[in-house]
């Protein structure tokens, strides 16, 4: 009797089949994606076949990448605008590096940790000079790329062959590796990432600080110092984007990669990730990521121009959130 | 043994001292309640103690020795955890998380899960809330329950002193004697209390001490069953009427009713209100914060959505629900107790937050008239005695007195005749007061019908012809001032009516 008087008032409201079907939202979604164009393209075997499968997975690779980094920035309830400029750096630095002689292995590494830098530099605008992260990182967003064209010359960057230009490569060399070796690298960040959100201090604290920062200082958190971590973290992630978008384009461009830092924040944002913090999932923003992917490729072997998808992955982005918004409405009513 | 000792603690807050001189005595496995009105200072002492504020004059002591907390963590590390009005958990976290973030068990940095939920098993097993599991996320807990979690991160820091902020006020009876239950077990464990409250009967049924703070002071102290209710009202009112108030002329009768509510609810806060105001009085509604006097203006105002009951504004037909629009086309208006967020646009110029409800007054097809708008707020702002070099001052740059003196101008310029004014005293020096209260006094003159929010009982004395007071989401009748007294008053905001 008293037991059941003690479990009336705690009343906890969301039940598990309801947290469950939250989880696999995004997943239906890319489901949904994928069975709409099999049966618009009229050939799912060809949709769905290994050659195309491949080709999406390597075409989602940069996004994937930059959007484990931004999952961990949008958990803690931050942004970063700066990372389409980012990997255009650390792009072009790496093809710089190959072209001096440099060896391959100690082109990329710079490559990353000048990511890794960018991210320190945004971070530190954040907590010392305390300005918020969306005007922090719009800042970087103009500087990264003045930096990139200037270091670049405004050209791009040609460079000899060597393993750097085979990472994206959609058939890869070694055949048992069935995708390109950047899809692998992406995964085993995921997995990583993944595992640290969810089963370490760090990642933890991380979410503490998107959930409310106030308290998290109360609880004893140098909120300031981690969140120059988690932007450095990202910047290194950002950087390694930046080491595949070159490796795809088989130069270093200073151009490039401009606006991607829309779509890796859309792969977040359709991942369940919210943009006032303590929200995201790896898992969540991988799907998004692969959702946007298997659109674009979707509607070009449909035929529709580059503008249509356009317009259906900006309505989609807002769709993804509203969806999110009312679901959290219910929740609250519950 | 004696577990805090704080002696003549005082703190400004520029000219004004929110202590001026606290003297109290907590002995171990005591629960020491903290009373006294709205502003007495009782926060203030908190959030001092808490080691979120410094404080100017005085000394503490904890277990004999000096204590003077540099910040949250320090006081955390001395043993003392305040629990917040405003709860301070993370909502997208487990309960386990909730109550040991910042002390995470971990071996090279990769959380222990296991010894995670057993210390947080152990500490909710200690207290005999089982029924929280460790794993569910806070966001789904009900408010009580999120204040226990809450209570166990103090105690999982092994907490020696735990000052708790009205901890009921967002409860229900049931939630509130689990909250008991488990402030009488902290007594085996030598855990002391610090317990603020205005439910005198929850301070009785809780607290072994109690002190009275007054404006600051501690003016009495001693065993909660040594004395009367009545005694802790009159140590809690225990002043004058200040000679601040216009005299006013006693409103006539037969005048015209303007505005009628009638069983008015908007839950959960606002459960029943029923009253109405003629032309030329002053009502004023009394009740602690979190009673539901706000939520009624704001009802009515069409800021929070009715649930029941009509309103009938002037002689039009009732309505239940409005926009703020309608109520302003409706000649009412609005001065919100909250005056940096929701009273004023600070970063606007003062022409504009006085011209803001009535563009009218200096435009034509949608186009400013800048001068006429300079000169028709300077004529308002002219008439309340502002101090500003211009009209085209930013409000921010205003002292408090000031910025409250422009709301309340807006109402003016806006020739609302219903005023709805919430605390429209609040954290303003005596000279802005009695600028404000001549200005409510020409407006009951004038023919005007003034509603008048306050936690301060010697305004509402001064100024009303009728006064209501509300507690717990209920209006008491509405009666001549006459025939209540500040006790009346602060017995029935604490008891209800009739009680």
């Amino acid at each position: 009797m008293v037991a059941e008087t003690k479990a009336d008032w705690f009343r906890p409201s969301a039940g598990l089949a309801r947290t469950w079907l939250n989880r696999l939202a995004p997943f239906l979604g890319l489901i949904l994606v994928i069975v709409i164009f099999a049966i618009l393209i009229g050939a799912p075997e060809k949709y769905l076949s290994l050659k195309n499968l491949r080709t999406v997975l390597a075409q989602t690779v940069i996004v994937a990448i930059g959007a484990i980094g931004m999952t961990v920035i949008i958990i803690s309830g931050g942004i970063d605008l700066s990372v389409g400029s980012a990997i255009a750096l650390t792009g072009v630095i790496t093809a710089l590096g190959i072209n001096a002689g440099w060896s391959t292995s100690l082109a990329v590494s710079v490559g990353i940790l000048v990511g890794g830098f960018v991210g320190v530099v945004n971070g530190l605008a954040i907590t010392r000079m305390r300005v918020v992260p969306f005007i922090a990182t719009l800042g970087m967003l103009g500087v990264a790329r003045g930096v990139a064209k200037g270091i670049a010359g405004s050209q791009t960057v040609n460079m000899p062959e060597t393993w750097a230009n085979d990472l994206l490569l959609t058939i890869p060399k070694q055949s048992w590796m069935l995708v390109a070796p950047g899809v692998w690298i992406a995964i085993v960040l995921a997995v990583v990432a993944a595992v640290v959100l969810r089963r370490t201090v760090f990642g933890r604290r991380v979410f503490a600080l998107g959930s409310n920062e106030a308290a998290a200082r109360a609880c004893g958190i140098a909120t300031n110092r981690l969140k120059i971590y988690i932007y450095a973290l990202a910047g290194l992630l950002f950087g390694l984007a930046g080491v595949m978008q070159m490796s795809r384009l088989r130069q270093g461009d200073p151009t490039v990669a401009a606006g991607l830092e829309l779509d890796i924040i859309a792969a977040v944002v359709i991942g369940g990730g919210s943009l006032s913090g303590g929200e995201g999932s790896i898992l969540g923003s991988m799907i998004g990521a692969l959702i946007m992917a298997f659109l674009r490729n979707g509607c070009q072997q449909v035929g529709w121009p580059n503008y249509i998808q356009e317009i259906i992955i900006g309505a989609l982005i807002v769709f993804a959130v509203a969806i999110d918004r009312w679901r959290h409405s219910r929740m609250a009513i519950a | 043994m004696t577990a805090l000792l704080l002696s003549n603690i005082s703190k400004r807050f520029g000219p004004t001292a929110a202590l001026a001189g606290v003297n109290l005595r907590l002995d171990k496995g005591e629960v020491h309640a903290l009373i006294g009105e709205n502003g007495a200072g009782k926060s203030t002492l908190m959030n001092v103690l808490a080691g979120l504020m410094k404080f100017d004059e005085g000394t503490m002591e904890v277990d004999g020795d000096h204590y003077d907390p540099s910040s949250p963590l320090d006081a955390r590390d001395r043993g003392i955890a305040l629990i917040h009005q405003e709860l301070s958990l993370f909502p997208h976290l487990s309960v386990a998380e909730n109550i040991m973030m910042g002390m995470e068990p971990s071996r090279w940095g990769l959380l222990d899960s296991d010894a995670l939920c057993a210390r947080t098993l152990e500490v909710l097993e200690t207290f005999h809330h089982t029924e929280i599991k460790p794993e569910t996320r806070v966001s789904t807990l009900s408010i009580a329950a999120r204040q226990i979690v809450e209570i166990c991160r103090a105690l999982a820091a092994r907490a020696r002193l735990i000052l708790m902020d009205e901890p009921t006020s967002s409860l229900q009876r049931e939630d509130v004697e689990h909250l008991f239950h488990l402030i009488r077990q902290f007594k085996g464990h030598g855990i002391n209390v610090i317990y603020i409250s205005h439910f005198l009967e929850e301070v009785r049924e809780i607290a072994d001490n109690f002190t009275v703070l007054r404006d600051g002071r501690s003016v009495a102290t001693g065993e909660i069953s040594s004395v009367s209710d009545d005694e802790l009202i009159m140590h809690m009112v225990g002043r004058s009427v200040e000679n601040l108030f216009p005299s006013r002329a006693p409103a006539s009768t037969g005048r015209e009713t303007v505005l009628e509510v009638k069983n008015l609810s908007s839950p959960p806060a606002l459960k029943n209100a029923t009253f109405e105001l003629k032309r030329g009085e002053i009502v004023g509604i009394a009740g602690l914060m979190g009673s539901g006097r706000t939520n009624v203006v704001r009802s009515i105002f069409g800021l929070d959505e009715c649930a029941g009951g009509s309103i009938r504004v002037m002689n039009q037909s009732s309505t239940q629900s409005a926009t703020p629009a309608t109520r302003l086309s409706q000649s009412i208006g609005y001065l919100s107790e909250d005056r940096k967020n929701e009273g004023l646009a600070i970063t606007l110029s003062i022409a504009d937050n006085v011209t803001m409800t009535r563009f009218r007054s200096c435009s034509r097809f949608g186009w400013l008239n800048l001068s006429r708008q300079r000169s028709r707020s300077q004529d308002v702002v002219n008439s309340l005695a502002v101090k500003a070099r211009s009209v085209q001052q930013p409000v921010a740059s205003l002292s408090g007195g000031n910025q409250q003196k422009i709301a309340l101008a807006r109402l003016l310029h806006q020739q609302a005749e219903i005023l709805l004014l919430d605390e429209p005293t609040r954290g303003i020096d005596i000279g802005s007061k009695a600028q404000v209260y001549k200005t409510i006094a020409d407006c009951a003159a004038a023919g005007k019908a003034v509603l008048m929010i306050s936690s301060y009982l010697p305004e509402l004395f001064g100024m009303c012809d009728r006064l209501a007071v509300m507690s717990r989401g209920r209006l008491s009748a509405i009666r001549p001032i006459d025939e209540w007294t500040p006790e009346a008053v602060m017995q029935a905001a604490i008891a209800g009516e009739g009680n």
